[in-house]
C-alpha cells in the first residue's frame, strides 16, 4: 500500500461480453488485499448483450462515490478502440489511455480507422498506448479471451496501476475460477515479458 | 457457493449492494424471501435460488413467482403466518404489486417484511420510463429508506426488519441502479440461520386481515397513528445523521442515498464544511430534525436524484422554521437523468463561491452501440422467418419487455409500439379494434405468465384478431436466466399452448422457428384469420441449451 496514493481512478470501456466486470473484481480485490478503500460501479442487463459497457474502479485512502467524477480519470483501459473514445469525457491532459488494438465493427455503421480514433484521443492526452493484446494473446495464448487480462497485468507490471503484481496474482487465483485458471495465471506472467 | 454466503463475522468482504442486501437480510434471520426478477435488483433473487436449490424448507423458504403482485402476495401470506420475509422487485414491478401493497400497509404485518424496491435513473436496464419509487410513501403511507453504498445496504435491510417488526409495518428499501450495483468492501457480522425446517401459523385475526368497511376507515385511522409514531422514531434514529464542522455556516446541504456520496466528495473536492444533513429515512421524514437543522442557514442546498420530493417537503418546512431561507435544488440540478458527481461539483462549487474547472471540453463523435440479440439466438429465426411472412411497412408490430424489446433496434426495425409487460397484445387488441389494421404483437414466455394470459382472453372476449406469436425460449433470458412456471426443466407439466387454448384461441400452433418454411406459411395463414391466433416459437435460449 502506497500511504501517499490519495485516490486511483480507473475506467474500462468494451463490448458487452469482454470481462470487465472479471477486471474491475480483479482489481478491487488487489486493492482491498493492500489495505485501500474501494468503490466500483457497473451495470447489468440488456446493456450486456453486446453494446458499450463501462465499468468504473476507484481506490485509495478514503473512496465515496463509485462514478469517477469528469475528468477525472488516472487511467483508462479500452478494450475495443472506437469505446475507448468515451474515455475522453473522464480523462485530463495526465490520463493514461491502454488501449487493445481491436476495432469490432457496429453493424450498418463504417468503423472509425485507428488513427482517426488516436486522433481524437491525443486531443486530451499524449499518454497513449496502442497495445495489440487480442493479436498476442490470440498468438501467444491460444486465445484473446485473456486481452483484458493481459492489458491489466501489463498495466501492474509497468506501474502504470499502483498495485503490487503479487496482489493481482492473488487476485486472479482467488476470482477466476479453477478451470480456467492456469490460462490467466500464464497470461500474467506472460504481460511480464519485454 | 457464493463467498458472502458463509459465515464470516468480522470479516471484510466486497459485495455488489443487491448481494449486501442479501447478507443483511441474512443476517436478520429471514425465513422468506419471493421475487420476480427485474434490472436493478435481478441478483437478489439469484442468490437466494443457488442458496436454497435442493434445500427449500430448511430455514429459509425461497421462490420466483409469476409476477410481482404475487410475490407479494406470496410474502403477505408468509408475514401473516409470523415468518420474517423479504420480497424484492424493480420499480416497474411495484407497479404490479402496488394493489396488494396498499391494503398490506393498512392491516400491517405479523412477520416482520422488508421490500426491496430497485429504481433506474437513466433508464440503463430500463425501457418505459424513469420512474421514481418514493411517491409511493405518500399513497401508501408505507416507510421508505435509502441506503447510500453496499454497507448500508446491509445495514438498513436489518434495520428495516426491526422497524417492521417495532411498528408491525412492512418497510420499502429504495436502491437506485448505482447502489444496487455498486462494490465496496463490507463488514460482515454474524448470519441468523436455522437448519430446522419453518412452521408458521396463521392465527385467524378478521380484525387485522379483512380491509372490508367500515373496518378499513378505522385501520386507516390507526395507520396514520402508527406513520407519527415512527416519525418520532425517524427524528432519534442514526439513520439520519447530521455532519457538522462548524455552528457559523450560513449554508447547508440536505442529501440522501447515492447523492450522499457525491456531496462528500464534492466537499473534500473544494474543501469547504458546510453541514450536511444525510437522511436514511425518505418517509416520514424527521421533520423537526430537518427544522432545527436549516433555522440558522441562509440557503441550504437539496441534492436528490431525479424529482424535487425532498426539497418540496423542506420548503413546506422552511415556511414554519426559516421563512427567510433559499431553498435550491432543481434549479441547479436536473430532474432528468441520474445523478452524476460533476453535477454535484457544479452546485457545490456555485454555492462556496469556487471555480470549478472541467479538463478542456473535446468534441469527439463516438459511435453508438447498441445491444444486440446475441448470435444463435432463436429470436433471429423468428425476425427473418416474419420479415419474409409479411410486407413490414403493411403490418403493425407490438413490442413487449425481454430481449425481444431489440426488435425496435436496427436491422431489425420491427417494434411499431413498447410499454410495460403484459401490454403488446392488451394494446394490439385496441389498435385491431381502432382500425382493423393487420397486427403481430410479440411476448415472451415469462412475460406470458407473466400478465399476458388476461390480455390473451381478452382479444378472445372481446373478438379482435391480432396475430400473437409468443417467444418461447424456455427461460427468463434478459435478467440472467430465472426459472418460470414452463421453463427448461420445471416439473409444473404447465405448456403454454395448453393454456392458449383453455384461454379459447382456436388458432394454436407450437413450432421451432429455426423451421422456416412452416415458420413462414404459419404467419401469412394466422394473419389472415378472423379470430386471434397464437404462434408458440419454441427454442431455448442458447444459454439454456448450453447448460
Amino acid at each position: 500500500m502506497d500511504k501517499n496514493l490519495k485516490q486511483f481512478n480507473m475506467m474500462v470501456t468494451g463490448i458487452g461480453g469482454q470481462g470487465l466486470i472479471t477486471i474491475l473484481q480483479i482489481i478491487s480485490e488487489a486493492a482491498l488485499n493492500e489495505g485501500y478503500d474501494i468503490k466500483t460501479s457497473e451495470l447489468h442487463g440488456l446493456s450486456q448483450r453486446g453494446g458499450s459497457v463501462e465499468v468504473y474502479i476507484r481506490f485509495g485512502k478514503k473512496v465515496y462515490s463509485p462514478l469517477i467524477p469528469q475528468g477525472k480519470a488516472d487511467l483508462v483501459i479500452g478494450m475495443e478502440d472506437q469505446e475507448a473514445l468515451k474515455g475522453i469525457y473522464f480523462a485530463n491532459s495526465k490520463t493514461t489511455f491502454l488501449v487493445n488494438k481491436n476495432i469490432v465493427p457496429i453493424p450498418l455503421k463504417k468503423p472509425l480507422k485507428e488513427k482517426e480514433i488516436l486522433r481524437d484521443l491525443k486531443k486530451i492526452s499524449k499518454k497513449i498506448f496502442l497495445i495489440p493484446a487480442k493479436d498476442i494473446c490470440k498468438e501467444k495464448l491460444g486465445t484473446d479471451v485473456v486481452s483484458g487480462i493481459y492489458l491489466l497485468s501489463w498495466a501492474v507490471f509497468k506501474k502504470i496501476i499502483p498495485l503490487e503484481p503479487s496482489s493481482i496474482l492473488k487476485a486472479i487465483k482467488k476470482i477466476i475460477p479453477v478451470k480456467h485458471l492456469e490460462l490467466n495465471v500464464r497470461t500474467f506472467h506472460f504481460a511480464q515479458e519485454p | 457457493m457464493k463467498e458472502l454466503l458463509f459465515n464470516k463475522p468480522g470479516e471484510k468482504l466486497i459485495l455488489l449492494g443487491n448481494e449486501a442486501i442479501c447478507r443483511g437480510a441474512l443476517e436478520a434471520g429471514v425465513q422468506f424471501v419471493s421475487t420476480y426478477p427485474g434490472t436493478p435488483a435481478s441478483e437478489i433473487g439469484n442468490i437466494f435460488f443457488d442458496l436454497t436449490k435442493n434445500k427449500n424448507g430448511k430455514g429459509l423458504y425461497f421462490e420466483f413467482s409469476t409476477n410481482e403482485k404475487v410475490a407479494m402476495e406470496a410474502g403477505m401470506g408468509a408475514s401473516f403466518s409470523g415468518l420474517k420475509t423479504l420480497v424484492a422487485m424493480k420499480n416497474f414491478g411495484l407497479n404490479v404489486a402496488i394493489d396488494s401493497l396498499l391494503p398490506f400497509v393498512y392491516s400491517g404485518t405479523k412477520g416482520p417484511t422488508v421490500i426491496i424496491v430497485a429504481d433506474d435513473p437513466s433508464c440503463h436496464s430500463s425501457a418505459q420510463s424513469e420512474e421514481n419509487t418514493r411517491p409511493i410513501a405518500y399513497l401508501g403511507h408505507i416507510p421508505i429508506l435509502e441506503p447510500s453504498d453496499p454497507q448500508e445496504c446491509k445495514d438498513f435491510v436489518k434495520a428495516g426488519f426491526k422497524l417492521s417488526e417495532q411498528f408491525k409495518i412492512p418497510v420499502i428499501i429504495r436502491t437506485t441502479t448505482r447502489v444496487a450495483h455498486q462494490k465496496m468492501p463490507v463488514r460482515l457480522d454474524k448470519m441468523v440461520r436455522s437448519n430446522k425446517k419453518i412452521i408458521g401459523k396463521f392465527v385467524k385475526n378478521p380484525k387485522q386481515f379483512i380491509t372490508l368497511p367500515p373496518r378499513v376507515l378505522e385501520m386507516k385511522k390507526e395507520l396514520l397513528e402508527k406513520i407519527e409514531k415512527i416519525r418520532d422514531f425517524s427524528e432519534k434514529s442514526p439513520l439520519n445523521k447530521i455532519e457538522k464542522t462548524s455552528n457559523s455556516s450560513k449554508i447547508g446541504i440536505i442529501t440522501s442515498g447515492i447523492s450522499y456520496l457525491y456531496t462528500k466528495e464534492a466537499l473534500a473536492e473544494f474543501n469547504v464544511s458546510f453541514p450536511v444533513l444525510k437522511l436514511g429515512f425518505f418517509y416520514p421524514l424527521p421533520e423537526t430534525k430537518i427544522k432545527s437543522f436549516i433555522k440558522g442557514f441562509k440557503k441550504v442546498l437539496v441534492i436528490e436524484e431525479l424529482e424535487p420530493f425532498l426539497e418540496n417537503e423542506i420548503e413546506r418546512l422552511a415556511k414554519e422554521a426559516n421563512c427567510k431561507l433559499e431553498v435550491i435544488g432543481k434549479k441547479l440540478i436536473t430532474e432528468i437523468g441520474e445523478m452524476r458527481p460533476e453535477f454535484v461539483f457544479s452546485a457545490v462549487a456555485k454555492l462556496a463561491n469556487k471555480k470549478y474547472s472541467l479538463p478542456k471540453n473535446i468534441q469527439v463523435s463516438v459511435p453508438k452501440r447498441l445491444p444486440q440479440l446475441c448470435p444463435g439466438c432463436p429470436y433471429w429465426s423468428v425476425i427473418s422467418a416474419v420479415k419474409k411472412a409479411v410486407d413490414p411497412d403493411k403490418v403493425i408490430f407490438g413490442g413487449e419487455i425481454g430481449c425481444y424489446m431489440l426488435f425496435g433496434n436496427p436491422p431489425v426495425n420491427m417494434q411499431d409500439y413498447l410499454f410495460c409487460m403484459g401490454s403488446s397484445m392488451g394494446i394490439g387488441h385496441g389498435i385491431k379494434k381502432a382500425t382493423g389494421q393487420k397486427l403481430i404483437a410479440f411476448i415472451g414466455d415469462s412475460s406470458f405468465f407473466h400478465s399476458g394470459i388476461p390480455a390473451l382472453i381478452n382479444t378472445v372476449f372481446n373478438k379482435s384478431n391480432p396475430l400473437v406469436i409468443i417467444l418461447n425460449n424456455e427461460t427468463t433470458a434478459m435478467t440472467g436466466h430465472q426459472p418460470h412456471p414452463a421453463s427448461v426443466g420445471s416439473e409444473t407439466g404447465i405448456k403454454i399452448e395448453d393454456l392458449v387454448r383453455a384461454c379459447g384461441v382456436k388458432n394454436v400452433k407450437t413450432l421451432n422457428p429455426v423451421n422456416q418454411e412452416e415458420m413462414i406459411k404459419t404467419v401469412k395463414n394466422f394473419l389472415s384469420k378472423k379470430d386471434v391466433s397464437v404462434i408458440i416459437a419454441k427454442h431455448p435460449c442458447i444459454f439454456v441449451a448450453k447448460k
